[in-house]
């Protein structure tokens, strides 16, 4: 019975568990309800995954309304694997949260702040679930909303002006993407995305029709931080509390991603985009945002600006897998996708205990900490290398993938960006291990206080991630196997 | 036990050993002793290893398979067995040479030293018995990151820089330009298996061949090929130990190894030999040769110039890989065998004559013979392999190699070899000779004053063995001759 119902339960129960939050007194009650929460929706996604890696597509109508009138979710292989990864990344964000709240939000502020969380989390896992491309837009427009006020959280005064830029932009996005949807409408009269699909089989050439495609794209991709509409990313992420960055970077981007792919490949479909010059588009802007995102992450000098510009790299890989078209490229973005998540919110969560430790994340002041924190050092060099790509890691079998793509496609070129991107990622990662590494001449770094590596919340969830990047990186049954199910779905592999 | 078992046993023993004597800082000796212990475990698992695939037993261990299609997997065959014999024996040769050394020489965090140097070593066996490119490419890129720490082990700005320029070689190198071409191979051939008689033959357009061969010829930086053999001498910052093993051992004969390996069992030699402009690319090494050992005699630094005549040596094997005929691979598995003893002595002996009389530089070495009579006459033994001088097993790589040359009628390439021997006698031979015969200003020291014990005991195997290679040069012959007659 509740089986049936799994997957509005993952929305529901956060949608609910969101005002109560609000309203619990102190802070580790609602600390309580958080994990609660993320903890119970990481069980149920996965047994949605188990489900739908099974060959099951899930087909739930809300409220027994049977689409196009009512809401449908519909669940493959593709959004169950992106759930997964907003519900995983969100329980360890969670635990993390237990020692980084006291320390970044001033204690009166705890219970709204989970309820922000809550409302993001939920809107991000709605967006993803839901087959409803109005929907989308209204879980998207919950997400963002808590999102502002998540990142105006942060410990620096900057942190206002980085939410409000990014407040700006994402209602842009935001509108871009209703007017996609609006003009969508007018052509066929439908909002639920099968349907959509079916009733522009006919008339995808008419300029309403193309117009929507750019308005929805272009909406998504402000949203996913796609260059050249990066400006919020750096800055959000910078100011966000450290939680905040983790939490963003492995889900926000990721589910506005999992949106584009959607819309090209399963709504507008792969015979027509290959029409249009959004193929171009994708593999151009990509390529420049993988060389252009890696070189300012070798210049920065601060760990938190550097992850950054990295992700905006990474988020270049992305855009070039579905630019290519093609099942080996697809499948190259969604295996990505999941482990640039688990990478990077590895990263940002490690970064995290340096800086409640130092007080700093500036790179000449952790010089040769190495040793004192042995173990968070050991975990960003895993995830480090995970990130160059690295065989035996995650990040290997993503860009193993995409190179393949490229290679299959004799476009030799970009097989040639997608590995010059990997060098310039060894410049910046080493430069962070480096530092972590070697002793200063002299002693700069004050030892502040107990180990905070010592503190479970702190520690356990990075080594989670930094182990299922080596894991995941030998057992892709998993990522890949989701992933062929998706291009499988979409009518790419027979 | 299955030979399964003591491949994976090969791998997890030095691992095993690293995590303990990572606990161990405390109780040098107790370390030493689980180092010790350790050696000996693996070399015992080779042997039977080696016995039991001479019986004609045979089996391969898979780990995982990340994609599909790609797994971890891992076997036995001739040229790998060749390689882990060498390379266990010179553990275990070394594990007692590095006891005097980094006692004699007081060096710094000697248990990070110790535990890295395992976890090196078993990251060696994961190439040794790769079953596929991919797992071979996986641990090559394993042993890379796993020696940076030995090669910037002092912690200075000057190990830094080296160590930037080591890990920036070998990674650029194998990301950027090795996994395209295993990318390539992979959509072409759709394995990565490791066939006799390689596996691309039938399925890709033999105009590829050269471009292909060549991305993998400069893709594996630890062959060294000029212009890409700078992290080599970078590399010499680190303790004598670590510059003898994996410098002129594990590291740099794990390249010339995957080189041919991918010659053998991926391209196959026949397609080598027959692919376009390969009388053209076939100079690449051959250049190498003549410019390390050019460059090799105006280095006054011993462990620099020793660094440049690797370089040279090195590309002796790709020679012969290129060459892809019978004897040149008979003679460029063999080299790998007689280069190592031959080398690491000289190794050897340059770390002892730094413990005892802090001298690095070639110049100052006038009449240190009489002081450290055994080291010079070991380091003379190595040179005179090295060089290709009876009674020395090093004779007998040059004499295949030069039978090889002559085979594929390459009368111009038998004088590079020739010339480069007669510049191997001008920078290497002249160092004994200089120690033995020459004056110092103020020979202040009286009497014989040698490297500790272990150093000793550490230059002695390796260079008997030299010798004992000229009258048999067993069982690596059989083994090089398994793998040269597999076409």
């Amino acid at each position: 019975m509740v089986e049936a119902h799994l997957s509005i339960l993952l929305v529901v129960v956060p949608l609910l568990a969101a005002p109560v939050t609000a309203l619990l007194p102190g802070s580790r009650l609602p600390w309580s309800m958080a994990m609660f929460v993320t903890l119970l929706c990481l069980v149920m996604s996965y047994s949605i995954l188990v489900d739908v890696a099974q060959g099951n597509h899930i087909h739930y109508e809300l409220g027994g309304w049977a689409p196009p009138w009512g809401i449908a979710y519909e669940i493959d292989g593709l959004n169950a694997l992106v759930a997964f990864t907003i519900c995983l990344v969100a329980s360890l964000v969670t635990v993390y949260a237990f020692y980084s709240v006291p320390a970044d939000i001033p204690e009166d502020k705890h219970a709204l702040f989970f309820a922000a969380y809550l409302l993001c989390f939920l809107g991000l896992l709605g967006m993803t679930m839901t087959g409803d491309i109005f929907n989308v837009f209204v879980f998207l427009e919950i997400s963002s909303l808590a999102t502002y006020a998540l990142v105006s959280m942060g410990r620096n005064r900057q942190a206002l002006s980085a939410s409000f830029q990014y407040l700006i932009l994402g209602t842009i996005g935001a509108t871009f993407f209703l007017v996609g949807i609006g003009l969508a409408y007018a052509a066929t009269g439908s909002l639920n995305m099968a349907d959509l699909a079916q009733r522009l089989a006919g008339s995808r050439h008419e300029h309403t029709v193309q117009t929507a495609l750019g308005f929805i794209l272009v909406g998504m991709a402000l949203k996913a931080a796609m260059f050249p509409l990066h400006q919020w990313l750096p800055r959000a992420y910078i100011y966000a509390p450290i939680m905040v960055s983790a939490f963003l970077a492995g889900t926000a981007t990721k589910v506005a991603v999992y949106v584009v792919v959607r819309t090209t490949f399963s709504v507008f479909t792969v015979t027509y985009a290959i029409t249009t010059i959004l193929d171009e588009l994708l593999i151009i802007f990509g390529s420049i945002a993988v060389i252009y995102g890696a070189i300012q992450a070798m210049r920065q000098t601060t760990i938190k600006p550097l992850l950054a510009w990295s992700s905006l790299s990474q988020i270049g890989y992305l855009m070039i897998g579905i630019g290519l078209l093609s099942a080996t490229g697809l499948i190259a973005t969604i295996v990505h996708l999941f482990n640039h998540a688990i990478i990077k919110t590895g990263l940002f969560m490690a970064a995290g205990i340096l800086l409640y430790q130092f007080g700093t994340l500036r790179m000449s002041e952790l010089q040769g900490i190495s040793r004192q924190l042995p173990l968070t050092f050991w975990a960003i060099v895993i995830a480090g290398l995970s990130l160059i790509g690295v065989p035996g890691t995650v990040g290997f079998i993503s860009k193993w993938y995409l190179v393949q793509a490229a290679v299959e496609q004799e476009a030799w070129w970009l097989a040639g960006v997608v590995v010059l991107g990997s060098i310039l990622a060894i410049g910046y990662v080493w430069k962070i291990v480096e530092t972590l590494y070697f002793q200063p001449d002299k002693q700069t770094v004050e030892y502040a206080g107990p180990s905070r590596e010592h503190v479970l919340p702190l520690i356990l969830p990075v080594w989670i991630l930094a182990l299922a990047c080596i894991y995941l990186g030998l057992d892709t049954q998993i990522t890949v196997g989701a992933a062929e199910s998706a291009a499988r779905e979409f009518g790419l592999i027979p | 036990m299955s030979i399964a078992e003591l491949i994976a046993g090969s791998m997890l023993v030095p691992l095993a050993g690293a995590l303990i004597i990572s606990q161990l800082g405390r109780w040098p000796d107790v370390r030493e002793t689980v180092s010790l212990i350790t050696a000996s475990m693996l070399v015992a698992i080779v042997y039977s290893i080696y016995q039991q695939s001479r019986n004609g037993v045979s089996a391969t261990l898979v780990l995982a398979e990340p994609i599909p299609g790609i797994s971890i997997a891992f076997s036995v065959e001739p040229l790998g067995m060749l390689f882990a014999i060498i390379a266990s024996v010179l553990w275990l040769v070394t594990s007692i040479y590095a006891i005097g050394y980094m006692r004699g020489h007081h060096e710094q965090n000697q248990t990070r030293f110790f535990a890295t140097f395992a976890i090196a070593i078993a990251g060696t066996m994961g190439i040794i018995f790769a079953n596929n490119l991919f797992t071979l490419f996986l641990f090559y890129e394993f042993l890379t990151i796993s020696t940076y720490p030995l090669v910037t082990h002092s912690g200075t700005e000057k190990a830094r820089r080296s160590g930037r320029v080591y890990l920036g070689i070998l990674m650029v190198t194998s990301i950027g330009l090795m996994l395209p071409a295993m990318i390539v191979i992979w959509t072409q051939a759709g394995t990565l298996d490791f066939a006799r008689g390689g596996i691309i033959a039938d399925s890709i357009d033999p105009a590829w061949v050269t471009p292909l061969y060549l991305l993998f010829i400069f893709g594996i930086g630890k062959a060294a090929v000029m212009p890409l053999h700078r992290w080599l001498p970078a590399a010499m910052v680190a303790p004598t130990p670590v510059s003898a093993l994996l410098h002129a051992v594990a590291v740099v004969k794990a390249g010339v190894f995957s080189v041919l390996k991918v010659t053998v069992y991926i391209f196959g030699p026949d397609t080598i030999a027959g692919a376009q402009a390969h009388e053209v690319i076939i100079w690449i090494p051959a250049i190498t040769i003549l410019l390390a050992s050019l460059i090799a005699m105006t280095r006054d630094n011993l462990k620099e110039r020793l660094a440049y005549s690797t370089v040279s040596q090195l590309s002796y094997i790709v020679l012969a890989a290129m060459l892809a005929n019978q004897m040149g691979l008979l003679a460029g598995s063999l080299h790998i065998a007689m280069h190592a003893f031959a080398k690491i002595t000289l190794f050897f002996a340059a770390g002892a004559i730094l413990v005892v009389t802090h001298k690095t530089e070639v110049s100052q070495l006038d009449g240190l013979g009489h002081q450290m009579p055994f080291t010079f006459i070991f380091f003379a033994i190595g040179a005179a392999s090295i060089v290709g001088l009876p009674p020395m097993g090093g004779m007998w790589s040059k004499w295949y190699l030069a039978l090889g040359t002559i085979e594929a009628g390459q009368w111009v390439l038998l004088t590079v070899l020739m010339l480069s021997s007669l510049l191997n006698i001008v920078y290497l031979l002249a160092i004994p000779v200089r120690a033995f015969f020459m004056q110092q200003g103020q020979t202040a020291v009286g009497g014989i004053k040698e490297a500790p014990m272990t150093c000793l005991i550490g230059m002695l195997v390796p260079s008997m063995m030299c010798i004992y290679l000229f009258f048999n040069p067993e069982p690596f012959y059989s083994l090089a001759q398994a793998l040269a007659s597999q076409e």
